[in-house]
């Protein structure tokens, strides 16, 4: 196990290495970020020297190396639009970001659990095809048009939610603002919420349901209806329990994507998370920010694969986790 | 009683006791946040008047001299309040200098306003006016600007001289860029030892947090890109002004969203306008649109080292009549822009009303027959795509009508994060630039855009066509020194006609400005062509 655990860790390390090389070989070739930051009359010869103090002329590998010495300290580097160290800036923004997945989470849950196993029980009926077909029209409508579409009904139309931004916030523990405990907040989140899980929740309902029905054909599911129990225990207690299991794992997965989704639906709602955050930064070329996002996440998904498969491990001993002998 | 009885009573108690503190913490929460709840509601009683503003990008520093673009300069005008500004038909028009007179070749004198007070608390004096110059000339964006100068010398506590090298037509001009600043405030050390008056690009300085100006606006609170706060200052200047009493400005990117912010009520100024919800914005009930001809000229610059073809001048000609200016503006800017056919847009010295647009698609290919390259040849062409205003489907449009005379265009179009470097790579024969003028003046184009490159002065930075006439570099340099307005005009203009004759680039159009609201303010009155609403005239009813 303790040798497991330290080849994981040794894996964790190389997948850093790798993606900040990538991150860093990325910034290296994408735009001279002092073009953003100085007006059209400065010229040529003063932007270089510009660049010249913040590092950017020398060359890639001692760039490099002076990157993953600070990195190592814990300095991702400096944002160049923010004035404020990289660091700084991600963590400000990513109680934004998770809550709002957290909302979104939330919603598929609530609503694919019952929807999903109902359309597997009753696939015929009439509400079931309704839910089918239209997560159908779910699946392969984009989630910026689906955002724009919520503000035009919601907000333009009716009046009825915001249209933009994160309204009010609470501080907590003294740096996480967080939009969940004002109403003003709550009403901000709910259109974000439904966009982001728009893409999300049909895959979930179709995976539900297809499961589900599957399950239900087998022999111990035949046995419990011949046994007599009564059909909400069959459905609940025996079929949808095992259901479950393949369920978390993609969902487990389609979480990270959906962190990646956030990008679109902050950029249309003005939503001050990292995704929008990461896209901006792209666009002012404000490289080091952008190179220490794809660091963050990286550390973010390595740690939590890491931490999965060392208790997967540990919990289940049976399971053959990639790389254990 | 047994002694484990009272030890069960004990931890009984002891467990009804740790619920109870629970809940009561849990009540006391809950009582707080309605307590702060309250408060916040409180203020909102005596009716303020606050203006929520949306634009697509927000200051990216307190300190006006970070960095010279158009948001900061919005901003200045909102905190600090320069010398003089400009009105909406580019007449100067006094703020904290109330006259001025030209007292030699060398030197212009300001009077300057007495009672002025800055955000601080401190009065404000000749010494901030100097102390202010002699930062922008510290400024890597501005000292090209104040370059000219030698400085501005107190002749007492409201006399304040500005003083040039040579003699400089554009001394007015340049007053609307100094924004005095408090040199009290900003002397000294902060607590982190750093000196206040520094002026640091990407890392904290005091003047990147703090602000002391004199202008109608103080800033309350500021979070970089979601939020910035501004609060009328009580000791202004002007008092019969506008009657916004706060400000709340939140950057919106997305155009749709902005759009939608405005109509749903959730701001109520919106800057600028996309232009395909113009329309829709305008037939809005409880809206208003405003919009102008902006100043900012669009143009192809022909690469004559590159491509032999465009060397030829007759080829040129007949680039710039096959180009349907008008056409563009209608069907690819929605009729939100001004067709162009030289740089200098109206109100500008050196506009001359008789050079207009010409499309002549036979004229073109005449042109093109005569030339030397009667069957046409081929050129590369780079654009931007998200820098201005539709630049890619307008490279696109170029790039057909060229066809139309035998030029087959091969177009490579990036964002602008790529695009500079390969700008001044000069990469293409034909290359895309905007083109704003910081000075608001005619000389600034040609002194970028169409003088003969020379690395040494600076003269020709963007001029990626090589195009070189010594005549109008002559006019140019004279204007530059030329205080007598008619003279300076006669010149710049003159400089403009010999480029419309070579046709020395392709001029497109001048962009439009534009700008919602609600309709129950003055906004008509505030804007300008320079893009600086003045916010502290805006008067809400």
């Amino acid at each position: 196990m303790f040798a497991f655990t330290v080849k994981r860790i040794l894996q964790a390390v190389v997948v850093m290495l790798i993606i900040s090389f990538i991150g860093f070989a990325i910034k290296h070739n994408f735009g001279d970020p002092v073009r953003d930051l100085v007006g059209q009359r400065v010229t040529a010869a003063e932007r270089a020297e510009i660049r010249d103090r913040l590092g950017l002329n020398d060359p890639f590998p001692v760039q490099y190396a002076r990157f993953l010495r600070d990195a190592l300290h814990g300095d991702l580097g400096q944002s160049y639009f923010f004035k404020k160290p990289a660091t700084e800036v991600i963590i400000k923004k990513a109680p934004a970001t998770l809550e709002l997945v957290f909302c979104a989470a939330f919603i598929i849950v609530v609503l694919s659990i019952p929807l999903g196993i109902y359309a597997a029980i009753r696939p015929k009926s009439l509400f079931s095809r309704f839910v089918m077909g239209s997560s159908i029209v779910g699946v392969s409508m984009p989630v910026f048009l689906t955002a724009i579409l919520l503000i035009y009904i919601f907000s333009v139309e009716l009046h009825w939610l915001p249209s933009y931004g994160r309204g009010e916030t609470v501080l907590l523990f003294g740096w996480w603002d967080s939009g969940l405990f004002t109403v003003d907040g709550i009403l901000h989140l709910i259109m974000p919420s439904i966009a982001l899980s728009s893409i999300m929740l049909p895959l979930f309902i179709r995976l539900i349901r297809s499961e589900m029905m599957e399950v239900l054909e087998t022999e111990y599911v035949k046995f419990a209806w011949a046994k007599g129990i009564k059909p909400w225990r069959v459905w609940l207690v025996h079929a949808f329990k095992n259901t479950l299991l393949p369920v978390i794992t993609v969902g487990g997965v389609q979480l990270g994507i959906m962190v990646a989704f956030t990008i679109l639906t902050e950029t249309v709602f003005q939503w001050q998370g990292m995704g929008s955050m990461f896209i901006e930064s792209v666009e002012r070329s404000d490289t080091s920010l952008m190179v220490a996002y794809l660091v963050f996440v990286g550390i973010v998904f390595v740690l939590v694969n890491t931490f999965v498969d060392i208790i997967y491990g540990l919990v289940n001993p049976t399971v053959r986790v990639a790389g254990r002998q | 009683m047994k002694v484990s009885t009272f030890k069960a009573a004990g931890k009984f108690s002891l467990l009804v006791l740790s619920l109870l503190v629970a809940a009561l913490m849990l009540v006391g929460c809950g009582g707080e946040e309605k307590k702060e709840a309250a408060e916040k509601a409180a203020p909102a009683a005596p009716e303020k008047i606050t203006l929520k503003l949306a634009m697509d990008a927000d200051p990216v520093s307190l300190d006006p001299h970070v960095q010279l673009s158009g948001g900061m300069l919005q901003f200045s005008h909102l905190v600090f309040d320069p010398l003089l500004r400009y009105d909406k038909d580019m007449n100067f028009v006094p703020r904290l200098a109330e006259s001025w007179e030209r007292i030699d070749d060398l030197t212009m004198r300001m009077h300057l306003r007495k009672g002025v007070k800055f955000h601080s608390g401190n009065d404000f004096t000749a010494k901030d006016v100097v102390f202010t110059v002699e930062r922008l000339k510290k400024s890597e964006d501005y000292k090209g600007l104040f370059e000219p100068f030698t400085g501005a010398v107190a002749v007492d506590d409201y006399t304040v001289d500005l003083v040039t090298k040579k003699p400089y037509g554009l001394v007015l001009n340049m007053a609307t860029y100094i924004f005095p600043m408090d040199s009290k405030f900003y002397s000294g050390t902060d607590d982190k030892g750093k000196a206040k008056d520094a002026i640091v690009k990407t890392d904290y300085s005091f003047a990147n947090v703090n602000e002391s100006g004199t202008g109608p606006f103080t800033v309350v609170s500021r979070e970089q890109g979601v939020k910035t706060v501004f609060a009328r200052f009580k000791d202004y200047w002007n008092k019969d002004t506008g009657n916004v009493e706060e400000i709340v400005l939140a950057p919106i990117k997305n155009d749709a969203t902005r759009t939608a912010a405005l109509m749903s009520g959730d701001v109520d100024f919106v800057m600028p306008v996309p232009p395909q919800d113009l329309e829709r914005l305008k037939t809005t009930d409880g809206l208003q649109l405003v919009t102008m001809s902006g100043s900012r000229i669009i143009c192809m610059q022909l690469n004559q080292k590159r491509n032999p073809a465009l060397a030829d001048p007759k080829v040129r000609l007949a680039m710039a009549y096959a180009y349907d200016n008008q056409g563009v503006v209608e069907k690819i800017m929605n009729g939100f822009a001004t067709a162009a056919g030289q740089m200098s847009p109206k109100g500008y010295v050196g506009h001359l009303e008789s050079l207009a647009p010409r499309f002549d698609l036979e004229k073109a290919k005449a042109l093109m027959a005569e030339s030397g390259f009667p069957n046409g040849f081929e050129a590369t062409m780079i654009s931007p795509n998200n820098r201005y205003v539709n630049d890619e489907k307008i490279a696109e449009a170029f790039a057909s009508m060229m066809s139309k005379i035998g030029i087959k265009v091969s177009l490579k179009t990036m964002p602008k994060a790529q695009y500079w470097d390969q700008f001044d790579a000069q990469v293409a024969d034909i290359q895309l630039i905007g083109w704003h003028s910081d000075t608001e003046d005619s000389g600034n184009f040609f002194e970028f855009l169409s003088m003969c490159r020379n690395s040494e002065t600076g003269y020709g930075q963007y001029n990626s066509g090589n195009y070189c006439n010594a005549k109008v570099d002559e006019l140019t340099l004279a204007a530059q020194t030329e205080t007598d307005p008619a003279k300076r005009a006669a010149d710049l203009q003159e400089a403009e006609k010999i480029q419309y004759d070579e046709a020395g680039y392709i001029p497109l159009h001048w962009q439009n400005l534009s700008w919602a609201s609600k309709a129950n303010m003055n906004t008509e009155d505030i804007v300008n062509v320079m893009n600086f609403p003045y916010f502290g005239d805006l008067v809400i009813k």
